[in-house]
């Protein structure tokens, strides 16, 4: 297993192609192309603000105005995290010829498609960053020290489980459909359009498991709440907990490695 | 030193049946059955144990029918999969022409491509830059390189995937009947370039149909049939062996496409039908049957009825021939014809000087041929037995199929049996 992630490190220039590849063949034939990138995001923030500042105005707590950005926040993380899991479940199917005929180490396509949307979400945060200085928000300088930092506990989570999601949709088809259900369940049981403070007592235990209330939280106290950060010990376990889920995701990406050519 | 070794090497396949394919994680979960279900209902061996190996700088043939395994063989060697048991072990590095461009994105440029596929393959992006214009070059692609590859015909895209993957230089070169696509002169070009790979010693290994092209090239050959090796060593012996094979399984199978025509009752018997037309007419039987064939066999050398033989070899026809009256006007004629529908050869007893005495009950009809001088094909049987007029019993047309077998690749219809000779300033071998 060490081996193979050692061997992995040998493919970084075609990683580092097919990520190109990929984002460039994503807009190839549009008439903006890569521009999309930023409008995407672009308009997803208009239509929250929209909606909570024209239709709902008074369906959060006060103090978390612009409450639209806030949630920005956390959607643009998890729109990273779940168009990557969904990519990974398809991709090694999609890929199937390349698997079947070409020796080549097959873990590649999930974790470009974890790339290309960690790019994706590099391209969103000009926008969100033009937001934060309209509005003023103000921005704590120690905090973006840590926000590559929880850019790297995401990507390793999200690395682990789509390693994960690949391997288990070839033998098992209706991982896919379960998959988006369950993301949508997911989407809803992180505080990203809710703070975390609204929950009742009872549930925020239960959201305490999961791995990326604590990745929302951290990237809304780094970019939107004032103060310095002050989640150090939760980012630690979390981060604690992404490697560990890395590491089973690699095993069991390992463990069926031999068997993806003929199942696909 | 070996580049190849394989040391009896199986290959299962295991197979689910459809319900399960269905159920799958669901109703495993649901019924805590994930252990049971993930047994396989059928397991199918691809190759039962199979050994052998291969020299460094040999060029090295795998031939066999459809299904013998050839293919997981050369998935196997490549690494593409796992043998179940057994070891594959190769020395040096692989590249696979198996499919060809299976790695390209059709959205971009043919440039873009080469760079990946070529990463793919393992070279580094050093490597590609410098061997990227022989790559172009020998592709013909100069002038579409930075156009995308959706835009590219099936040949390009194939030339492109070639170029690419021979320019990896492996040390061991895997082929996958690659060549059978491609138009002549690419064709060319890429055996050229196997010549050359086999003059700086280096390792192919050719699965392939095209069986004078493992005996024109490789050193050694493999035949595999059923998931096991049935023959190795010098390629000649080993195709002829194949071919031998192959044509014993056509002569069942052919056997089995024409069964002996039973009196087909719903078959146009047209008794006033002009014989003069039967060069015309259709397979079919007609006459007014005071004489019957009741039965026509072909016999080749091996005194077996056969529906399939040499060219050269011995052959009888043979008509089992019963009459319903006594008669005293009658013939027998035999006609020969080819899957075009050209006669070959037809004669008869009027023809050949035969002067009828009697015909009644019982009889057989032996028609012999010396040598069956016709070249590779399918060819069709005319046989009747009419009234030395024409006017038919019973006529049988082209109801009788056979084949004939060449190892040469002579071409018209009829080979005469021939020799060459020399004399002068002309030497010539292998004649």
């Amino acid at each position: 297993m060490l081996a193979n992630l050692g061997q992995l490190f040998r493919y970084r220039a075609l990683i580092q192609s097919l990520v190109a590849r990929e984002l460039k063949a994503r807009y190839r034939g549009s008439a903006l192309g890569v521009v999309w990138s930023f409008v995407n995001p672009l308009l997803l923030l208009l239509i929250y603000t929209f909606v909570f500042t024209v239709v709902m105005p008074g369906a959060h707590p006060p103090e978390l105005e612009p409450f639209a950005l806030f949630m920005f926040c956390g959607i643009l993380p998890w729109t990273w995290f779940s168009s990557s899991l969904l990519e990974s479940a398809n991709v090694l199917i999609a890929g199937g010829n390349l698997i079947k005929k070409v020796l080549f180490p097959a873990e590649v396509l999930p974790i470009v498609s974890v790339l290309a949307g960690l790019v994706h979400f590099c391209l969103g945060l000009p926008i969100l960053a033009a937001f934060l200085i309209y509005y003023r928000v103000p921005l704590w300088p120690t905090d973006l020290l840590w926000f590559p930092v929880v850019v790297a506990t995401q990507l390793v989570l999200t690395l682990g489980l789509a390693l994960l999601v690949s391997a288990l949709t070839v033998h098992f088809r209706d991982v896919r459909d379960l998959l988006a259900n369950l993301l949508t369940l997911w989407f809803f049981a992180t505080p990203i359009i809710y703070p975390i403070s609204q929950a009742p007592a009872r549930v925020r235990r239960l959201l305490d498991l999961n791995p990326f209330t604590h990745l929302a939280i951290a990237y809304q106290e780094v970019l939107f709440r004032p103060g310095p950060f002050a989640q150090v010990n939760r980012l630690a376990a979390v981060a604690a907990v992404s490697i560990v889920i890395f590491f089973v995701g690699y095993f069991v990406f390992d463990r069926l490695r031999d068997t993806l050519a003929e199942e696909i | 030193m070996n580049a190849i070794e394989v040391r009896n090497v199986r290959k299962v396949y295991r197979r689910y049946n459809r319900r399960k394919q269905f159920a799958t994680l669901k109703s495993a979960l649901l019924s805590g059955s994930v252990m049971r279900d993930l047994q396989p209902d059928a397991i199918f061996e691809a190759l039962k144990g199979v050994s052998f190996d291969v020299e460094a700088g040999k060029t090295f043939g795998i031939v066999g029918r459809n299904g013998s395994g050839k293919s997981t063989m050369l998935k196997l060697i490549a690494g593409i999969g796992k043998p179940t048991t057994g070891t594959v072990r190769v020395n040096g590095r692989v590249s696979a022409l198996i499919e060809l461009g299976a790695g390209f994105h059709p959205e971009i440029s043919g440039r873009e491509n080469v760079y990946i596929n070529g990463l793919m393959l393992g070279l580094s992006r050093r490597d590609i830059a410098k061997r990227f214009d022989d790559i172009v070059r020998f592709a013909e692609l100069e002038p579409f390189i930075d156009a995308p590859v959706k835009t590219y015909s099936s040949g390009m895209y194939m030339r492109l995937g070639f170029a690419v993957a021979i320019n990896v230089d492996p040390d061991v070169l895997l082929v996958d009947e690659v060549l059978a696509v491609g138009d002549e002169s690419f064709t060319h070009k890429c055996l050229d370039r196997f010549a050359e790979f086999r003059r700086r010693g280096r390792t192919i290994l050719l699965v392939t149909h095209a069986l004078d092209l493992v005996t024109r090239f490789c050193d050694e050959a493999l035949w595999l049939d059923g998931g096991t090796a049935k023959a190795f060593g010098d390629p000649r012996r080993v195709i002829d062996a194949y071919l031998m094979d192959v044509a014993g399984a056509e002569n069942i199978e052919l056997a089995a496409q024409y069964p002996e025509k039973p009196d087909p009752g719903s078959r146009i018997p047209d008794p006033g039908r002009d014989p003069a037309d039967m060069f015309q007419a259709n397979e079919g039987r007609w006459g007014s049957r005071e004489v019957e064939i009741t039965s026509v066999e072909m016999i080749g050398a091996s005194g077996q009825p056969a529906h399939l033989f040499q060219s050269g070899e011995q052959v009888e026809i043979r008509l089992h021939v019963r009459a319903h009256q006594r008669v005293s006007d009658f013939a027998f004629g035999i006609g020969i014809f080819n899957a075009e529908g050209i006669c070959c050869y037809g004669t008869n007893t009027v023809i050949d000087g035969g002067a009828p005495d009697e015909l009644a009950g019982e009889g057989l009809v032996i028609f012999s041929v010396e040598a069956l001088a016709l070249v590779d094909g399918t060819y069709k049987l005319d046989v009747a037995v009419h009234r030395q007029d024409g006017a038919p019993y019973d006529y049988h047309r082209l109801l009788h199929t056979f084949r004939v077998k060449s190892l040469r690749k002579d071409v018209g219809i009829f080979r005469p049996p021939h020799r060459w000779s020399f004399s002068g300033g002309i030497r010539m071998a292998g004649l």
